[in-house]
């Protein structure tokens, strides 16, 4: 009974991707789905973010460094050229693993890269990794140590891949080939692909979604929620919080790290921006607007807000509608947009301006 | 390194640091009253040299900072009034939140009002090429106004809370609101008026510095960051820390720029800012025992 109501949700999710299949097809704007598609990806980071932050009550305000990194390491080896180096033995042993493939570069000249299974598994290996070793020391901080180092993290990950060769510096890099699941389906901005793609995203999310309840309602879930409610009364049950807490970073790291590869074969590109500080604000305004602790809160979230963020909906007030939303699900809304507001605080505000005036 | 060199990147190093210094004690002061890291604290220092720059067109430079200087206050006491006073069950990881979404909102307001263009207010004395001796190297005399506007406000803040009522009510505050408010001081008050000392001296230092280092609407985020560094390296809440490690931070900056590629200037704030955090969250003057003691 009650892993039918803990997954039920999740059978909704395929309903809900036909169902804005429909609509769209009804209005005949299918274009609008490459939208959905990159909200969808976007939307791996905000669940992983929404395990770290509602559910382990650990701040970071690094997750766009993680998304990042995944995208530029699986951009970086997919693009790169290693015909110069063909003889070497290190280029000849991953040939013969199958992990090269040739094609042509948008010029017509050959080119010889890694396969997107290759350069995913490793962006994976890399995310993970620094996420790891960024987190045994940082994760052991506490509130605003803990934000600021996570954000100093960000910082530097934005720092390098704006000055560094590999990573195309200013302008990012471009002509990443598309990533070929299964024969004949592939994840890449090609109009004749769009539609699979939608549904590849969700796909994506589906999968996402089903590792974060598993997860929040296996053991690991209560010991999150009881390192939330207090690390002190955790830690003295014999909760080992500090492992835990490291695990969810790496994980949700880890979902972060596969958002930014699946988005980045997407769009065929990925730029710094992605990397920048603004970007892991948003995330976290995100998981605050769906509620802190509740991932489908989150998941509505982002899907909405980054949809209409791409469709430009907020215009030029882009980042200032972010920052508005942190400030007002604070102030008005501490659980989030999906329960109801809380009018003690208006109501306080607006005695407290009478008694002023 | 010739000797005038040395000399040379020492003034700039000591000139951005305590900038730094003076950021650092903005955090300080809103933290040791509140407990809260104020992540727009680089915004106020922005905030209060464009509205100089803008008011300087329609009146003289010395009236236009002081303006700026109020306003930027009044702008610091409303945040807190409308922002930071209403939330309730104010956790830590709930402010952050609150301060992040203030410095985004702060940024995209200058954004619209004053555009992306870089602006400067003019040298004080002087001009862009006028140069001072000192030491065997030659420097613009507004890294002396720099040096003295902070080493000012430092010394007046710590009249301030040595000497003053208010002052000594605020640090009472700081060492435990709850008895502090038993004793009847007004602890509502004294937060509003952290929030805005923390704006008012941000945006004279931000004045100060802006011929220097030019004025542009998303400068206040690496501020901070480095600010915070700063705060982290001489202790949260200690001033006089504060000072030494802006003073330290400023000089390894400028001599680790000398030697890497431009690009990494950043980083060296950030990487700095991750290994205290990393090996000694409490600052560099302090001694173990005694943090432990203060955190317990």
């Amino acid at each position: 009974m009650r892993s039918l109501r803990t997954y039920a949700p999740l059978l909704a999710l395929p309903a809900v991707a036909v169902g804005l299949h429909g609509v769209l097809a009804a209005e005949g704007d299918i274009a609008r789905m490459t939208q959905l598609i990159m909200s969808a990806y976007y939307a791996l980071v905000v669940i992983g973010l929404c395990l770290l932050m509602g559910y382990a009550g650990q701040a970071s305000l690094g997750h766009a460094g993680f998304f990042a990194l995944g995208g530029y390491v699986s951009a970086a080896m997919t693009t790169c050229n290693l015909l110069p180096w063909r003889q070497t033995t290190a280029v000849r042993l991953c040939e013969i693993a199958g992990l090269l493939i040739e094609r042509k570069d948008p010029f017509g000249m050959p080119l010889l890269s890694f396969s997107p299974w290759a350069a995913f598994a490793t962006a994976m290996l890399v995310c993970g990794a620094v996420a790891f070793v960024i987190g045994v020391p940082v994760i052991r901080l506490r509130g605003h140590y803990l934000a600021m180092a996570t954000l100093g993290f960000g910082l530097i990950v934005y720092r390098i891949v704006l000055a560094a060769a590999v990573f195309g510096q200013a302008d990012g890099i471009s002509n990443v080939p598309p990533f070929e699941l299964l024969p004949g389906l592939r994840i890449g901005g090609s109009r004749a692909w769009r539609v699979e793609n939608y549904y590849i995203a969700w796909g994506a999310v589906m999968a996402a979604m089903l590792l974060a309840i598993n997860l929040i309602n296996s053991r690991v879930g209560l010991a999150l929620r009881s390192i939330h409610e207090s690390e002190e009364a955790a830690h003295s049950l014999g909760v080992d919080t500090y492992r835990y807490k490291l695990a969810v970073f790496v994980f949700s790291a880890l979902l972060a790290g596969a958002g930014g590869v699946l988005l980045t074969h997407y769009n065929g590109s990925i730029s710094p921006s992605e990397a920048s500080v603004m970007k892991s604000v948003r995330y976290v305004a995100i998981v605050a607007a769906g509620g802190m602790a509740n991932l489908w809160g989150a998941l509505g979230m982002g899907m909405v807000l980054n949809y209409l963020s791409l469709r430009g909906q907020f215009g030029r007030y882009d980042e200032a509608v972010f920052g508005l939303i942190l400030i007002a699900m604070m102030l008005f809304a501490p659980q989030g947009l999906l329960r109801p507001v809380d009018w003690s605080v208006v109501r306080r505000l607006l005695a407290g301006r009478a008694r002023n005036g | 390194m010739v000797w005038a060199q040395i000399v040379q990147y020492c003034l700039s190093g000591i000139t951005v640091g305590s900038v730094y210094a003076i950021v650092a004690i903005g955090f300080n002061i809103i933290y040791n009253t509140t407990g809260i890291i104020n992540f727009a604290q680089g915004e106020f220092l922005i905030l209060g040299a464009m509205t100089a720059v803008s008011l300087a067109q329609v009146m003289p430079l010395w009236p236009a900072i002081a303006c700026a200087v109020v306003l930027t206050t009044i702008v610091g006491g409303l945040v807190e009034l409308l922002f930071i006073r209403p939330v309730r069950q104010a956790s830590p990881l709930r402010l952050i939140v609150v301060t992040i979404g203030v410095s985004i909102l702060m940024r995209e307001g200058m954004l619209h009002v004053w555009d992306e263009k870089v602006r400067a207010l003019p040298y004080f004395t002087g001009s862009g090429v006028s140069t001072v001796r000192v030491l065997g190297a030659h420097v613009s005399p507004q890294v002396l106004w720099v040096l003295g506007v902070c080493a000012a406000i430092v010394a007046g803040l710590t009249l301030f809370f040595r000497c003053t009522l208010t002052g000594r009510a605020m640090r009472a505050c700081a060492d435990d609101r709850m008895a502090a408010r038993l004793c009847g001081v007004n602890d509502r008050r004294m937060v509003a008026l952290s929030f805005m000392l923390s704006a008012g001296i941000g945006a004279l230092a931000g004045c100060v510095v802006s011929p220097i280092t030019q004025t542009q609407y998303d400068m206040g985020a690496p501020l901070a960051i480095k600010g915070f560094t700063v705060a982290i390296l001489g202790g949260l809440g200690n001033s006089a820390g504060a000072v030494a490690a802006g003073l330290l931070l400023g000089l390894l900056e400028v001599f680790a720029m000398s030697q890497l590629p431009v690009a990494y200037k950043e980083a060296v704030a950030i990487v700095v800012l991750l290994l205290v955090l990393v090996f000694r969250p409490t600052g560099l003057f302090v001694r173990r025992e005694s943090a432990s003691l203060r955190t317990a």
